[in-house]
C-alpha cells in the first residue's frame, strides 16, 4: 500500500497537516509528569559531594559528621560504588585512535574536573542530604590542571592521564585532491581564525532520575529524563551486572533535552547503583550549579581556515585546522570525538569544489566533559565555511549571495559525493536560496541598509547556507561497537472499540513526536488522529529503538509507524472482507469506517469489526487471520545519513558606540523532505534558531586558568530571553528522501546549525565599511568594540 | 544550615481557594511547600535563584517567584497555582491558544509562563509585541524561541479586548 501524497484531497489526509499535539493540553494544565513529580514509597534522595578542584588526588574521605545529620541513611565513596558498578571506556572502533581512560560512576583516587562526583549522601529528604554533603570532608591534594586547549599537546604541559601517553584523545586528517597546488595557483586566498565558545544546553528541567530496585522481582526500574531509554537500559544492565531484560527505563515528560539528556552521566549511574545496594527507590535531581558543572558542554573549538577562489568566485579549495578540548574523559557511549569529526565532515558542505583538507585535534583537559549537543558540529562548520565564503566574496568584490549561487551544488546534480566524502541523495540549495531572496526582499533590504548607512545607522545582512545530517544509519555509532539502535520500531493495534494504540521506540522531548506519530498512524490506518493513542518512553512496552537524537524521530520512527499502520489496515481489511464477503482490495478504511473503495459507501464502523473479532470470533471463518496488531521496524540502508539543506539570513543593527547588536529579523528556508506537521516543523526551526542565536551573542562558559568554572548560574551564563529575540520567517522546499515511503528527513537541528553563521556574517557586513571583523563567538559588545579599535587595553 | 532554619512555623493560607494549615520548616521555599507538601507539581523548580521563572505562581494577585519566597512568608496569603487557575477556568482561552499555536514544547516553563502572562493580561488592553516580550523577559524557554508564545498572548489579548468592546 502506498499513499498518494501529491493528492491533498485523498482520504484520511493527515500527513502534511497541522494537527494538535495530544500531550499539549496536559502540559498547559499543570498535569505534566516529570521525574521530580514522581514520589514512591520509601523513596530516598541522593546528593553528590563534588570536587572543588580541577585536578586533585583524593585522600581520606571523612563522613562521621555528615553521618550524624538527622535523616541521613548512608554515605558512599567511589570505591564502594565501584564494587557494584564497573567503569566504562568511551571509544568507538570507527574513530580510529580515539582513546579515553576508564571512568567510574564516582571518582576513585583522582578527580579530573570541578564538579566531578566524589561521594554520595543518601537521606530521607533532599534538604538533609544537601546539609550532610556539605559536611563530608574529602582530603584533596591538588594536581597541576590542564586548561588551555592550544597548549595541551606542548611538551611543557603535564599529561592528564599518564596511562594514555599524551593529551591527544583523537586526531583525524582528511585530504581530497591537491590542496596545496590549488592554493598556490589561486586568484585569491583568504584566511581567518574562528572561535566557538564552550556552551551547555541549560535544559529548564535539570537532569533527573529515580531508580528503584526490587530484589523480590529481580527488577530495576528507572524513571529517567532521557532521550534514549533503550540505550540506558543496556548501560544500566551492563555496568550493574543485571540481565538486560530485568531493567526497565521509563521516560515520561522530559523538560528539555537538546542532546544534553542522551549521554551517560556518572551521577545517574551512581544513583542506579545506590538503588541496587539499598533496595529502595532513590531520586537524583541536579540543581542548577550541578547542571552547569556536570551537564555536558559543547562547541569549545578554535579553527584556522583558508579558502582559495578564482577570479569568478569559484571555490578552488578549503583548508581547515580544527581544535577542540573535551574535558578529562570522552563521554560514554557516543564519545567526545564526534563533534570534531563532524567539523571535518561538514565544512564546505553546500559547495561543489574539489580540493579539501581538514584536520581535527581533540585534546584532554581538566574541565567538564564535552559531547553531542543540538546540531553537533554543524554550527562550527557552518560558521567557518560561511565566514570564509563571505570574506572571499568581499575580497573579490562580489555579492555574498552571488558567490554562493556560483558554488552551490546544482539542484539537479544529485546524487553527489562531497570532497569530505559525504553522500547527498537530493538537496535544493538553489531553490532554497531563491525562496529566501523572495521572502526577505534581499534587494530591498540592501537598499534600506545603504540608505540608513548614510544616516550613520549600521545594519548588516548575513547569509548562511548549510547542510544538516539527519536519519543516521548504524554508520553513526553502531559500526563503532556502541549498542545504540539506528533502527526503530512501532507496534500498532486496534482495540475492541475501534481505537488505535501505537507504541513507538522514538521518544517525546517536547518536539511533538507523539503528534507526528498519531497523524501518521491515523492516515495509515484510516481513523481520525484523536482515535490514536501514542505510547513512547517505556522499554518494557515499546519496540526496541534508538529514541531521539540526530534528527531521526520523524524520518526513522515515522516510517516505522507508517509501515505498521498500513500493515494493520491490511489486517483489518482482511477480516472485513470475510465479514462483508467482499474482496479486501475493494475495501478501504476512512474516518474509522470500513468503506467501499470505489464509492466511499460506509460498510461497517471499526467498533463493530472490533466487537466481532474480540467477542464473537466464533462467527468468523475458522483459520481467518485476525491479528489486529502489527509491528514494523525501519532502518535506512541506501545512505549512511539523509542530509538536508537550508539557508538562513539575519538582519541586525550594530550600535557602534556600545557594541550592542540588535536582532531585527531572521529568516530560514530549509528542506527536511516530506513535512508531516507544518506547525511542528516551523517551531522546531524557530526554537533551533534561537538556540543558535544564543551561541552567537550570549553563551559562553568561562573558566579561569586553574580550571575553576566562573559562571555557573543562570544569572551569569546568559541565554536568549524573549525581549532580545527577533521574529522569524520560516519557509520550506520539500525534497523527500526516496529511502522511505514517508520521505521525511529531520528538522530539529537546522535552526541551530545556521543561525550563528548568519549573525556573524551580518555583524561583519555591518562592520566591513569600518574595516572591522569579528570571528570569536559570542559576539559581545566588548568583542565588537575591540574589533572596531574602540577598546585597546 | 543555621538553627533558625530548623525552626518550624505554623502558617494558614488559601491555596487554589482551599484553606491550608501547615507547620513548615522556616527554610522551606514556597515552591517546595506547594510541590512536596501539597502535591501541586504544576509549578517547577528550574534554577532556584529567581532567574528562570519556571516556579512563577500567583500570590495575592501578583506573579511571584516560588523559589524566592518562603512558605512562612505566605502566612495569610491567597496562593493560586496552575492547577487552581485551570479549575477556575480563568485562563482557558490562554491555554487553548497555547495549544493551538504550539506555544510550548517540553512544557517545563509553561506553568510559570502562564502565571506571568496572566499578570500581563489582567492589566487589560492589548499590549504590543515588544511589551509582551519585555513582560516575559524573566521567563526562560529553551524550546520555542518565544515567538509562538508572543503570538498566543497577542491573540488572546486581542480576543479579550474584542469581547469587552463588543
Amino acid at each position: 500500500m502506498t499513499i498518494s501524497f501529491g493528492n491533498p484531497d485523498r482520504p484520511n489526509s493527515y500527513i502534511g497537516k497541522t494537527v494538535p499535539r495530544p500531550n499539549a493540553p496536559r502540559l498547559v494544565q499543570g498535569r505534566g509528569k516529570y521525574v521530580d513529580d514522581i514520589v514512591l514509597p520509601r523513596m530516598a534522595h541522593v546528593v553528590f559531594v563534588r570536587s572543588p578542584h580541577a585536578h586533585a588526588r583524593i585522600g581520606a574521605i571523612e563522613t562521621a559528621e555528615a553521618q550524624g545529620v538527622k535523616g541521613v541513611l548512608r554515605i558512599f565513596t567511589g570505591a564502594e560504588i565501584a564494587e557494584v558498578c564497573t567503569p566504562w571506556v568511551a571509544v568507538l572502533a570507527h574513530l580510529k585512535g580515539l582513546k579515553s581512560p576508564p571512568q567510574h560512576a564516582l571518582a576513585v583516587d583522582r578527580t579530573c574536573w570541578v564538579g566531578e562526583p566524589v561521594a554520595a549522601v543518601v537521606a530521607t529528604s533532599r534538604a538533609a542530604a544537601e546539609e550532610a554533603a556539605a559536611l563530608v570532608d574529602v582530603d584533596y591534594t591538588p594536581l597541576p590542571a590542564v586548561t588551555d586547549m592550544m597548549t595541551a599537546l606542548d611538551a611543557a604541559t603535564p599529561v592528564l592521564h599518564p596511562d594514555m601517553g599524551d593529551n591527544l584523545a583523537f586526531r583525524r586528517l582528511h585530504e581530497e585532491g591537491d590542496v596545496d597546488a590549488a592554493f598556490a595557483s589561486a586568484h585569491k586566498v583568504v584566511e581567518a581564525r574562528f572561535k566557538t565558545a564552550r556552551h551547555t544546553g541549560v535544559t529548564l528541567e535539570p537532569r533527573s532520575i529515580l531508580v528503584d530496585w526490587n530484589p523480590a522481582e529481580g527488577q530495576m526500574t528507572a524513571w529517567h529524563a532521557t532521550q534514549a531509554p533503550h540505550m540506558m537500559q543496556t548501560v544500566f544492565a551492563k555496568h550493574l551486572d543485571l540481565p538486560e531484560g530485568r531493567v526497565r527505563v521509563i521516560c515520561d515528560d522530559v523538560g528539555g533535552s537538546y542532546g544534553i539528556k542522551v549521554h551517560v552521566y556518572p551521577d545517574e549511574v551512581a544513583t542506579a547503583a545506590i538503588a541496587r545496594i539499598m533496595a529502595r527507590p532513590v531520586k537524583f535531581v541536579a540543581d542548577r550549579l550541578e547542571s552547569f558543572t556536570t551537564d555536558i558542554h559543547a562547541r569549545d573549538h578554535e579553527i584556522g581556515g583558508r579558502i582559495a577562489v578564482d577570479a569568478d568566485g569559484k571555490i578552488l579549495a578549503m583548508d581547515i585546522d580544527d581544535w577542540t578540548a573535551i574535558g578529562a574523559y570522552s563521554v560514554y557511549p557516543r564519545t567526545s570525538a564526534i563533534e570534531g569529526n563532524q567539523v571535518v565532515n561538514l565544512c564546505g558542505g553546500p559547495y561543489d569544489f574539489a580540493h579539501y583538507r581538514a584536520q581535527t585535534s581533540v585534546v584532554f583537559q581538566n574541565k567538564t566533559p564535552t559531547c553531542q549537543y543540538r546540531a553537533v558540529g554543524h554550527p562550527i562548520a557552518v560558521a567557518v565555511t560561511e565566514g570564509l565564503v563571505d570574506m572571499a566574496a568581499a575580497a573579490i568584490g562580489m555579492d555574498p549571495v552571488e558567490i554562493r549561487r556560483r558554488n552551490m551544488y546544482a539542484d539537479d546534480a544529485y546524487p553527489v559525493t562531497s570532497p569530505a566524502k559525504m553522500r547527498f541523495e537530493g538537496l535544493s540549495h538553489h531553490a532554497s536560496m531563491d525562496k529566501l531572496m523572495a521572502l526577505m526582499d534581499y534587494e530591498g533590504l540592501r537598499a534600506e541598509q545603504a540608505a540608513l548607512r548614510e544616516k550613520g545607522i549600521h545594519r548588516g545582512i548575513g547569509i548562511a547556507s548549510f547542510i544538516e545530517l539527519t536519519n543516521p544509519s548504524p554508520f553513526m555509532y553502531g559500526i563503532g561497537g556502541a549498542r545504540i539502535s539506528a533502527q526503530d520500531g512501532c507496534t500498532v493495534r486496534m482495540d475492541p472499540d475501534g481505537s488505535i494504540v501505537a507504541l513507538s521506540g522514538v521518544t517525546e522531548q517536547g518536539q511533538g513526536t507523539e503528534a507526528m506519530l498519531a497523524q501518521i498512524v491515523a492516515e495509515g490506518v484510516g481513523v481520525p488522529p484523536a482515535r490514536v493513542r501514542v505510547i513512547t518512553g517505556d522499554t518494557q512496552v515499546t519496540p526496541y529503538g534508538g529514541g531521539t537524537w540526530a534528527s531521526r524521530g520523524a524520518g526513522i520512527g515515522g516510517e516505522a509507524a507508517l509501515q505498521s499502520a498500513l500493515a494493520l489496515k491490511a489486517s483489518i481489511l482482511e477480516v472485513a472482507g470475510a465479514m462483508l464477503q467482499a474482496p479486501s482490495e475493494a475495501l478501504d478504511i476512512r474516518d474509522g469506517q470500513v468503506v467501499d473503495t470505489a464509492t466511499g459507501e460506509a460498510r461497517m464502523p471499526l467498533e463493530e469489526l472490533g466487537r466481532i473479532v474480540y467477542f464473537r470470533g466464533d462467527t468468523l471463518p475458522k483459520g481467518l487471520p485476525r491479528e489486529l496488531v502489527q509491528t514494523r521496524h525501519f532502518i535506512t540502508s541506501d545512505y549512511p545519513f539523509a542530509f538536508t539543506n537550508g539557508v538562513q539570513a539575519s538582519y541586525l543593527e550594530v550600535d557602534t558606540d556600545t557594541g550592542e547588536v540588535k536582532l531585527l529579523k531572521h529568516w530560514c528556508v530549509e528542506d527536511c523532505g516530506r513535512i508531516i506537521n507544518p506547525q511542528l516543523v516551523d517551531e522546531q526551526i524557530r526554537g533551533g534558531i534561537v538556540q543558535g542565536l544564543g551561541g552567537a551573542l550570549y553563551e559562553e562558559i568561562h573558566y579561569d586558568a586553574d580550571g575553576q568554572l566562573l559562571n555557573g548560574s543562570m544569572a551569569d551564563y546568559l541565554v536568549p530571553m524573549a525581549a532580545e529575540m527577533p521574529d522569524m520567517i520560516v519557509g520550506h522546499v520539500e525534497t523527500p528522501t526516496m529511502e522511505s515511503a514517508l520521505g521525511a528527513k529531520g528538522a530539529g537541528e537546522a535552526g541551530t546549525a545556521g543561525a550563528p553563521a548568519a549573525v556573524m556574517n551580518a555583524i561583519n557586513d555591518a562592520l566591513r565599511p569600518m574595516g572591522a571583523q569579528v570571528t570569536a563567538m559570542p559576539f559581545t559588545p566588548e568583542r565588537i568594540l575591540r574589533a572596531m579599535g574602540q577598546i585597546e587595553d | 544550615m543555621t538553627e533558625a532554619f530548623r525552626d518550624r512555623i505554623d502558617i494558614a493560607l488559601t491555596v487554589n481557594g482551599e484553606p491550608v494549615e501547615a507547620r513548615v520548616p522556616a527554610g522551606r521555599h514556597l515552591v517546595d511547600f506547594l510541590r512536596l507538601d501539597l502535591g501541586l507539581t504544576g509549578a517547577h523548580a528550574g534554577c532556584e535563584h529567581g532567574v528562570c521563572g519556571a516556579c512563577t505562581i500567583q500570590v495575592d494577585g501578583q506573579a511571584v517567584r516560588g523559589c524566592l519566597m518562603l512558605a512562612a512568608q505566605a502566612d495569610g496569603a491567597e496562593v493560586w497555582t496552575l492547577e487552581g487557575l485551570t479549575e477556575q477556568g480563568v485562563i482557558r482561552d490562554l491555554q487553548d491558544a497555547f495549544v493551538a499555536r504550539n506555544a510550548l514544547q517540553c512544557g517545563y516553563c509553561t506553568p510559570g509562563m502562564l502565571a506571568s502572562i496572566k499578570e500581563l493580561l489582567d492589566m487589560g488592553g492589548v499590549p504590543d509585541r515588544a511589551t509582551i516580550r519585555e513582560h516575559l523577559s524573566g521567563n526562560y524557554c529553551r524550546c520555542t524561541g518565544y515567538e509562538a508564545i508572543i503570538d498566543a498572548v497577542e491573540t488572546v489579548a486581542q480576543a479579550r479586548a474584542g469581547r469587552i468592546t463588543a
